[in-house]
């Protein structure tokens, strides 16, 4: 069972971290929701085998129950997740709006670094090496 | 059992909600904030004293026992970090509505700054991991929607880098919290040190360096601090003065928790945050002499002097602990002065920019004096309060015989003084340029925030005994160990 | 938007029974799987039925209330749960139970947890509501291609969270 749990978990945080690393906001969105399913599936994990439960009230056998906390932790998580998960939806949705376009735009001070490297060099003096564009 | 020691953490919320339903009202919004925020300071007092004389005062959440429930924890730490936080919350509640921007156009941010002050207390008063990572999400989620208040393309650009990090470094501790639940059975606090005995000690270590690094993160130490000046500088002023006055800290305050409960004699992991802290001191007070825009060096030297508070916690002993906490209390007044007086300066000439403001010292005499002193307390010039705090570190240093570090923090300090002069030179020296907006009047009550922030840190500077003398108790509850080895 | 009969119609039948069942969710969470924010979503899916099949103006009609209500209602009272039991000297989210003979259903248990729920629940439902309030209007024609400067922005917060 845990190793299944182990693989899922890996297969999400794989898929989920290459779509943080694109440019699109919604795909980055979707990444970022996959990688918490996947730390919600380490929770899981964490339970254990049954035998370890919280509490009980004595009437029932220990062996038949999991530890409940993790799932707790979990469900915690899931709620946050879906709070924050708006929010990104929101921000991808006014990304939208302004530009028409819903990938990352570069930090503007770094694009001025790119576009006149020379600003930094006339300043201090020191022979920096140029900071490459990055690809689109 | 103490359960008042909770209501710092739910009358925010109750008050948000309250907030929310009077939406229409500015005027009710106002009322609620100001008086929550008093409210809550004056519990602040009490719980200062009050777990000076007790060292450790506890409750639990619905009465559920240690392990299962919710605890609430206060002690030294907490409270002198949630005084120094409710007051600064406050003035800048005040600062916001004199400035007006954000504060009266938004519905919403009344209710979110509240929820932020629940999470910052929650924060500071949680007894157990998890709840730590539920406050850190309260606040997280407060602080992002303040951040892109106002939906303009820059706010948006800057948060999605914010929201992204913030949420990769959750997903981190959750999953670090899962591991650690699996290893150890325990995510409370007090049961941590007991708890992680039984385990290996590399093991013991790669916990505390999961958990320091899913902290450093939120309190942007080397090399993880790349996200803060891009993004803090676009928040609304009165937020950003929060954020980075603010934010970080707690980010600090969770490191030296988790330091001082899993690893409070672990000297490798300690070297490790010592040369961290040299890299970030040195790195962040050179990208901020490189900036020409006065939030963004203000930013810049937010990550600098975070390697001064990782510096106190990385020698391990209850001086640098204490030096650190005192440069902590301290520094949150100082810091928000610099970005509230920033404000002012932007409110004043309409810009932040270096090359496009001048001479405000011969038109705005007071705001030079705002001005002046947080800067100079900021580099560590006596008698001012940042003197006190690198006083003690530097103190402490040199009682661990750390000679690097204290080299490397006294020469940051001349560097922090020399980007200060930068945006001295910059803004108020020279000939007032010929603006017709350099007249604009400033809000008395932005002025009043500033200055009653102003006048708080050179209290510091003067109640310096006491303060230290209280932040190294707090220190020998946390390393109780330490202080007794110690000749 | 141009209305499609099987999803109005079926629409029309889910929705009752989805609402039974985000109020069987809430009210058995106590002791068994459910609770506030399970059956907040469940309440906050039929908001995006109601929307996919009848845009924002159904939702508006069917929901008498605003959003930002329903949220600080909530909040309201799942934050009162957990402060009242701190201001009478216990320790916070205290909670107390009674049990009530109910006719026809029997013995059944009330705990202040259950008031916790339905505060949970409508913070949910207002989250899920004020998301498609803000963005659920096909053409924001105040938006379109500008940077929004100026008073006016209340009427529409950025944010569902």
């Amino acid at each position: 069972m845990t190793t299944v749990f182990a693989a899922l978990a890996g297969a999400l945080f794989a898929t989920g971290t290459y779509l943080v690393l694109q440019r699109e906001l919604t795909r980055m969105l979707i990444g970022l929701a996959l990688l918490s399913h996947g730390a919600n599936v380490v929770l899981l994990v964490a339970a254990g085998d049954p035998g370890r439960p919280a509490f009980l009230d004595g009437r029932d056998e220990p062996s038949a129950f999991l530890d409940p906390l993790p799932q707790a932790f979990a469900l915690t998580a899931i709620v946050i997740t879906f709070g924050v998960t708006c929010f990104l939806l929101a921000l991808a949705y006014r990304s939208w709006v302004l530009t028409q376009d819903d990938t990352v735009q570069d930090d503007p001070e770094d694009v001025r670094v790119r576009e006149e490297p020379d600003a930094d060099i006339e300043r201090s003096g020191a022979d920096q090496p140029t900071i490459e564009a990055q690809d689109r | 059992m103490t359960p008042w020691i909770a209501l710092p953490a739910v009358l925010p919320l109750l008050a948000a909600a309250a907030s929310v339903l009077v939406g229409r009202s500015r005027a009710a919004q106002r009322i609620i904030g100001l008086g929550t925020l008093t409210a809550l300071l004056g519990l602040a007092v009490r719980l200062l004293i009050e777990t000076d004389r007790n060292d450790v005062m506890t409750t639990q959440a619905g009465g559920w026992v240690a392990p299962l429930g919710i605890t609430f924890v206060a002690d030294r730490l907490s409270a002198i970090m949630l005084l120094v936080a409710i007051g600064m919350f406050l003035a800048v509640l005040v600062y916001a509505i004199g400035q007006g921007d954000e504060e009266s156009r938004h519905v919403g941010f009344h209710p979110v700054y509240l929820t932020l002050v629940a999470g910052v207390c929650m924060a500071f008063l949680t007894g157990d991991l998890f709840n730590l990572f539920v406050a850190f999400e309260v606040l997280l989620v407060s602080s992002y929607v303040l951040l892109t208040l106002g939906g303009r393309l820059a706010q948006v650009r800057a948060g999605t880098t914010y929201v992204v990090i913030s949420l990769l470094a959750s997903i981190t501790f959750l999953m670090s919290l899962g591991l650690l639940y699996r290893a150890t059975g325990t995510v409370n606090l007090a049961d941590l040190p007991a708890a992680m005995e039984a385990l290996d000690p590399a093991l013991r270590r790669v916990f505390l360096l999961l958990f320091l690094g899913v902290f450093g993160i939120k309190a942007a130490i080397f090399p993880l601090f790349f996200w803060l000046p891009d993004s803090y500088p676009n928040a609304p002023t009165a937020i950003t003065a929060v954020f980075a006055g603010l934010l970080t800290k707690v980010g600090v305050y969770a490191m030296i928790r988790i330091q001082t409960t899993i690893g409070p004699d672990d000297t490798v992991v300690g070297t490790v945050l010592l040369v961290v802290a040299a890299l970030t001191m040195v790195i962040g007070v050179f990208g901020a002499i490189s900036q020409q825009e006065i939030k963004r060096i203000l930013s810049f030297h937010a990550v600098s002097q975070i390697g001064y508070m990782v510096f106190g916690l990385g020698l391990l002993t209850v001086a640098g602990l204490a030096a650190a906490i005192l440069y902590i209390a301290q520094y949150i007044v100082v810091k928000t002065t610099l970005f509230l007086t920033g404000g002012l300066v932007e409110r004043a000439s309409g810009t932040g920019h270096l090359d496009r403001v001048d001479g405000m010292l011969r038109t705005r005499p007071l705001l030079g004096m705002l001005f002046l002193l947080p800067a100079l307390s900021l580099a560590g010039v006596p008698p001012l309060s940042g003197f006190v705090g690198k006083f003690a570190l530097v103190d402490a240093g040199v009682d661990s015989r750390s000679w690097v570090l204290v080299g490397v923090s006294l020469a940051v300090s001349i560097m922090t003084l020399l980007s200060m002069n930068k945006i001295w030179a910059g803004a108020f020296m020279g000939e007032p340029t010929a603006n017709a907006e350099a007249t604009r009047p400033l809000p008395t009550a932005m002025v009043v925030a500033t200055g009653v922030l102003v006048a708080v840190s050179i209290g510091i500077a003067l109640g310096a005994g006491p303060i230290y003398a209280y932040a190294e108790r707090a220190a020998e509850t946390l390393l109780p160990l330490a202080g007794s080895s110690a000749p | 938007m141009k209305r499609s009969v099987i999803v109005d119609v079926t629409a029309r039948l889910i929705l009752p029974s989805a609402l039974l069942f985000a109020l069987h969710l809430l009210l058995s969470g106590h002791d068994r799987p459910g609770g506030g924010f399970v059956g907040g979503l469940v309440a906050g899916a039929t908001i995006a039925l109601i929307f996919v099949a009848g845009g924002m103006e159904d939702v508006r009609s069917v929901v008498p209330v605003r959003p930002w209500t329903i949220l600080g209602g909530g909040l309201a009272v799942a934050a009162s749960v957990a402060t009242v039991p701190i201001l009478l000297g216990n320790p916070v989210m205290d909670n107390w139970k009674f049990y009530v003979d109910l006719p026809l259903l029997g013995e059944a248990k009330i705990s202040s947890a259950l008031v916790f729920d339905i505060g949970v629940a409508a913070v949910v439902i207002g989250t899920i509501f004020m998301v498609f309030e803000a963005f659920g209007d096909e053409e924001p024609p105040e938006y379109r291609g500008e940077v929004r400067q100026g008073p006016g922005s209340g009427q529409h917060p950025e944010v569902g969270s």
